[in-house]
This record gives structure tokens, C-alpha cells and sequence, in this order.
């Protein structure tokens, strides 16, 4: 499954289903969903929702904005308690087990969310302390980050001061430190230069390649192509999931984008 | 509670501060600027009142009588005019604020043992003023009718005066509370560190939700506690710093002495700041916006300054208003600052104040830390 995970083209995953690879030692999957609802009032913000993750994917959450993308994820990390269904999260509920859950996984909301006015090294250490490591540690992990993210030469700079580049890969590492074996990134890539994208992505296909399964949600097209699974929302639900290359031949259209659109155009006639 | 994260936290608290210029001027600039500010407003607007004399009577108790006046400090005589004509044109410019008449015959009539009657004008376009002054003259007619009626006692031909010798013609009504610089330069220092430290923990989360941050803790193992208390040491240790300097500038600029123990005084300051940072860090976590942390603070600040008796005494409120008054910091620290400034009072007598004071401090941050959620709805 490494192997796999390590080439970023989609035609791999073709014949590969969403369930547990065969083969041993049997990994669990990241994530399971099932029938995860989330309802705010009158408003149904996720509807009905199932789908599992395997470990060691790229997972690329699509979908237009306001389409529940953002509620699934805060409630996978333990934010939000959902109004009906389940799911597992490295194994652990996300209800009963929310604060195990926390300590478990790597998260980056929406916003670049780092303290602007503190250094990077400040930032490092302050969410290395949160989650329970040593100040030893946190600087040798830190050492080795510093390669993995291409974060050299501004460990002393105010994270206010770098470019959206730059705050998302120290975002990347604070949330990373810890080494878990999931990462949720809720729109890491927004307001990213084309060459900074290029680098992020390079970094999450190198944490693929270790094993770590990794959630995120965008509206760039070419990084959905780059996922190894892609699930599309819209209005709530669950409209498509599967690798990419899959959805693309079963809509029997050329591009992801193709299929976003018509997809999006399919629903909203349907919920008029 | 763990310490790492606890630690981490207070340190990262630290850094931030110290980055943060205003917020720094707020903890330390504006306590003394708030103090000074008040601190003269209490004492000018009652000392040196210019007054003009108008003695029709020419005589050494009409200017015995004028003397008084002088030596309550509150009156400065500027002026003698010759008639009532001219002590209106000194009222109407405003160059003198009160103006005593002492018509003919004012000894005369002492001598004889009737009532005199002298007049006393004050202008009132400014309550405070008037208050004051009619307050004085008022005292000063008491003390010299006692004094003639002892005189008059004593001098054997004299015929007994009936009721008050001197009586000052004033129409308003009598207040015997003369507030002093002493006994408001303590109250001062009470409302001034309340309203700072709860401005100061108020958008201590509010700002971190504002700003995403919170978010991210919030999928952290982080805990409500450990982050309620380490975001409250290093605001304690700022405000404590901040008391310290206020109280001596009280002492060495405002000369109003600690009567009491110093020591005594700075420990129960640190439960009172606990408290009053609580306070705000419970708005804090309540406050959706730093907009709303603002108005709250406003909303708990403005009703604490009449409801600490920090203006008017407690003891004369309807019940309803002394039990929300004893949900203000401010009311225990009160009796607290003007028992040991003013009194020397010790803390065996000061229980009362102190465990209340000690125990609504835990149990607002108890409630802070619960009402924390480590979750967005």
C-alpha cells in the first residue's frame, strides 16, 4: 500500500476499492462514516453520510461551498457533535472518544491558524508543549520538520510577516509534530501562489508515502485529480466517491471538473 | 492539570503581552492616569471656592464670621464689594462661586442675644459646588451659635439666646456625608483594578476565537482548566504589579498612608485580582465577539460602582440591590482597602470579607473553565 501511495497518478487506484486492502497485516481503515448527520435548526448541514477512508490515502473532500465539507470535518476532529449517525476516527468514536480523537490526529482549519505574533520557533514549541512533548523533543522533530516542510532560515521570523506559503507549511508542521497518523486540512491550499501549492503537495504525497492518511478539502481541481480518493458533497450529501479516474469514467466526461459540474447541476435540479 | 501545557501556555501568554503595546499601557498606564484623574477631581472641585464679602456691618464678628469661612479651606475670599449690585456682577461672571451678606447690625443683634441673620449665596449651576458649600456654611452657623450659646453661658448679664445664635439663611437640604480624598482615594483604587483586570482577561479568549486560534486549540488535548489558569498568571502578575504601583502613588503622591498592614493588604489584593480576572474570563468565554466582551464588561463595570458602595452606602439599598451587590468583587475589596488604609483594621476582622471575596473567585473560574467547550456549534 505504500508503494501505491507514493505514485500520485490515479490510475492505480482503479481497481482498488474503498474497503480494506486485502492483505496482512489487515491496516484499519482512518475512517469510517455512517449515516453522519448534522442538522443546525431547520437547516441539514450534512445528510446521510457514509463512506471509509483507508489508511495511508490522500482524501480530497470536494465540493461547492456551504455544501457541509466543513461540518463533516469538524465533527471527524471532535468539534461538533453530530445529530445522528457515526464514525470512527483511527478507530476511536467520535463522540464517546472526542478528546482521545484531538490528541490523535493533525488538524489545520480553515485559517492558517498560528499565533501571528510569535516567531515560527515560538509557534513550534508552543503546540509541541500542547500536545505533551518534551522541549528536547520538540527541537529534534522540529530539525527533521525543517527539511520535510522547507521551512529553513526563518525560525526567528514573526508568522505574521511570511507569505501564505510559508504559514501553511509552518501550519503543516505545528499540526505534524506530533506525528499522528491522520491529517485533517480543511482548505490548506486557499490563497496559496501556484508554487507554494505545487510544494504542499509534494510535502503531502511524501507523508502519504510514510503511511499517514491525510483528509482535506479544496476547490482546485488538479489537487482533487492528485488525491487517491475523492468524495464529492453537495447540499449535505454524499453525491460521488471513489478514486478519481473512476468518477470521471463512470460520468463518462474528461475532466474532474466535468464532473463536479455536472454533479452540482444534477442536484441542484434535483432539490428544485 | 498538566504542567507542560500549563507552562506553555503562561509562556506563550507572556510573549504575546509583551508584544502587545496598548494592551501593556492599559495594565500599567492607565490605572496611575485613572487614579490622577479622579484623585484631583475629588479634591479641586471643593477646595479654594472663590467667595466674595459683603459686610454691611463693620463690626469683629462680622469678619470673625468671614474668618471661618476661610479656615474650612473650602472658600478663598477674592473680593469685597460694596453693595448687592456688585456681588451679583461677581456672581453673573462667574469670578466668584459663593457670596457672603452680613448685613447691619449683625453684632448688635448677637450682643442682644436675638438671632442674626446673615445671607449666603452660592452659585448652583454647578449641584456639587452648592452641595458643598451650603454644607459648610450650614456647619459653620452650628459651630458658632455653640460657641456664642457658651459664651453666653458663661457671661453672667447676658441674656440667654433662644435657639441658634447665628442662623445662615440656605435653602437646601443638609447632608452630613462630606466625602473626603481619604475616604475615596481606597474606593478609587478598588473600581480602578476591578475595571482594569476585567478589561483586561475580557478578550483574552475572545480574541483567540476572533482570530481562529481557538479553533485550533480546541483540537488540541489542551484542557478548559489549564487554559483558563494559564492565561490568568500572567494577567494576575501584571495587575498585581499595576496595584502596587497605584497604592504607592496614593501613599507618596495623594499622602493618604496605609494605616493598616501593607503585606496584609497585597495578599488579599491577589484573591481580589483572582476574582476580578475570573469575572472577566468568564465573559470571555461567553462573548462571541470582542464587541460583546466589551459591552458585557460595560455591563458588569457600570452597576459595580454604584452597587459596591463605592458612592453610596450598601446598608441603605433594598435587599434585592445588596444581593447583587454582593456579587461584585469590588464590594468585599472595598471594605477590604478602606478597613486596612484607613482603619488598620487586621484580618480577624476582615473574615467577612475575605472568604466570600475568596470563594466567589473560585467558583468564577470554576465556571469559566466549565463553560469552556472544546467544541464549535
Amino acid at each position: 500500500m505504500k508503494q501505491e501511495s507514493r505514485d500520485l497518478g490515479h490510475e492505480r487506484f482503479n481497481s482498488r476499492q474503498t474497503s480494506v486492502p486485502k492483505g496482512d497485516p489487515p491496516v484499519p481503515p482512518a475512517i469510517v462514516v455512517e449515516h453522519l448527520k448534522k442538522q443546525f435548526g431547520a437547516l441539514v448541514a450534512v445528510d446521510d453520510v457514509s463512506f471509509t477512508v483507508p489508511a495511508g490515502t490522500i482524501f480530497g473532500l470536494l465540493g461547492p461551498n456551504g455544501s457541509g465539507k466543513s461540518t463533516t470535518i469538524r465533527m471527524l476532529c471532535g468539534l461538533m457533535r453530530p445529530s445522528g449517525g457515526s464514525g470512527q476516527v483511527l478507530g476511536l468514536d467520535i463522540v464517546s472518544r472526542a478528546e482521545e480523537v484531538k490528541s490523535s490526529i493533525g488538524y489545520m482549519s480553515q485559517k492558517f491558524s498560528l499565533y501571528e505574533d510569535l516567531t515560527v520557533m515560538e509557534n513550534i514549541h508552543f503546540f509541541g508543549s500542547i500536545y505533551g512533548l518534551p522541549q528536547a523533543e520538540i527541537g529534534s522533530r522540529y530539525r527533521n520538520l525543517v527539511e520535510r516542510m522547507r521551512l529553513g532560515g526563518r525560525e526567528r521570523q514573526l508568522v505574521g510577516t511570511l507569505s501564505g506559503g510559508w504559514k501553511q507549511r509552518v501550519a503543516l508542521a505545528c499540526a505534524f509534530l506530533h506525528q499522528p497518523r491522520l491529517l485533517i486540512l480543511d482548505e490548506p491550499t486557499a490563497g496559496v501562489d501556484p508554487v507554494s501549492r505545487r510544494l504542499f503537495w509534494d510535502i503531502l504525497a511524501g507523508l502519504a508515502a510514510d503511511g499517514v492518511t491525510i483528509l482535506l478539502t479544496t476547490h482546485y481541481m488538479d489537487e482533487a485529480e492528485s488525491c487517491h480518493l475523492t468524495a464529492l458533497m453537495f447540499r449535505g450529501r454524499l453525491q460521488a466517491f471513489g478514486p478519481p479516474a473512476d468518477l470521471i469514467r463512470q460520468a463518462g466526461l474528461r475532466t474532474l471538473e466535468d464532473v463536479f459540474i455536472h454533479m452540482v447541476g444534477e442536484g441542484g435540479r434535483e432539490v428544485e | 492539570m498538566n504542567k507542560r501545557r500549563l507552562l506553555a501556555i503562561i509562556k506563550k501568554e507572556f510573549i504575546q503581552i509583551r508584544r502587545d503595546r496598548p494592551s501593556l499601557a492599559i495594565a500599567f498606564l492607565m490605572p496611575l492616569l485613572m487614579l490622577f484623574l479622579f484623585g484631583y477631581a475629588v479634591t479641586t472641585d471643593v477646595n479654594n471656592m472663590p467667595m466674595a464679602v459683603l459686610d454691611y456691618d463693620h463690626s469683629p464678628s462680622g469678619r470673625l464670621l468671614a474668618d471661618e469661612f476661610i479656615a474650612t479651606s473650602y472658600f478663598t475670599i477674592t473680593a469685597h464689594p460694596d453693595n448687592y449690585q456688585e456681588v451679583r456682577a461677581l456672581m453673573d461672571s462667574g469670578k466668584v462661586k459663593a457670596a457672603l451678606i452680613i448685613p447691619e447690625g449683625y453684632e448688635s443683634s448677637l450682643k442682644r442675644g436675638e438671632k442674626a441673620t446673615v445671607q449666603f449665596l452660592v452659585d448652583g449651576s454647578d449641584p456639587l459646588f452648592a452641595r458643598t458649600a451650603f454644607q459648610t456654611a450650614g456647619i459653620l452657623a452650628q459651630v458658632e451659635s455653640q460657641s456664642l450659646l457658651a459664651q453666653a453661658a458663661a457671661g453672667a448679664g447676658r441674656p440667654q439666646p433662644q435657639g441658634p445664635a447665628v442662623d445662615i439663611e440656605s435653602r437646601a437640604w443638609y447632608n452630613p456625608g462630606l466625602e473626603s480624598l481619604k475616604f475615596n482615594i481606597p474606593g478609587l483604587i478598588g473600581l480602578i483594578m476591578q475595571n482594569v483586570t476585567v478589561m483586561l482577561t475580557a478578550f483574552a479568549l475572545v480574541r483567540e476565537r476572533e482570530r481562529g486560534t481557538l479553533e485550533q486549540l480546541m483540537v488540541t488535548p489542551i484542557r478548559g482548566s489549564e487554559l483558563m489558569v494559564g492565561k490568568l498568571v500572567p494577567y494576575m502578575l501584571i495587575a498585581f504589579i499595576g496595584t502596587a504601583v497605584i497604592l504607592a502613588a496614593s501613599t507618596l503622591w495623594f499622602q493618604v498612608p496605609v494605616t493598616g498592614s501593607i503585606l496584609l493588604l497585597l495578599a488579599l489584593t491577589v484573591i481580589f485580582l483572582f476574582f476580578a480576572l475570573g469575572v472577566g474570563m468568564l465573559i470571555s468565554t461567553i462573548a462571541k465577539t470582542q464587541l460583546q466582551a466589551m459591552q458585557m464588561t460595560v455591563l458588569v463595570i457600570l452597576p459595580s460602582i454604584l452597587l459596591s458602595g463605592f458612592v453610596f452606602p450598601r446598608s441603605s439599598m433594598p435587599p434585592f440591590l445588596q444581593y447583587l451587590g454582593d456579587i461584585i468583587p469590588l464590594t468585599y475589596f472595598l471594605e477590604i482597602l478602606r478597613g486596612i488604609m484607613l482603619k488598620g483594621t487586621g484580618l480577624a476582622d476582615l473574615w467577612p470579607d475575605v472568604i466570600p471575596l475568596t470563594l466567589f473567585g473560585v467558583g468564577v473560574v470554576v465556571l469559566a473553565s466549565r463553560k469552556f467547550r472544546k467544541r464549535v456549534e
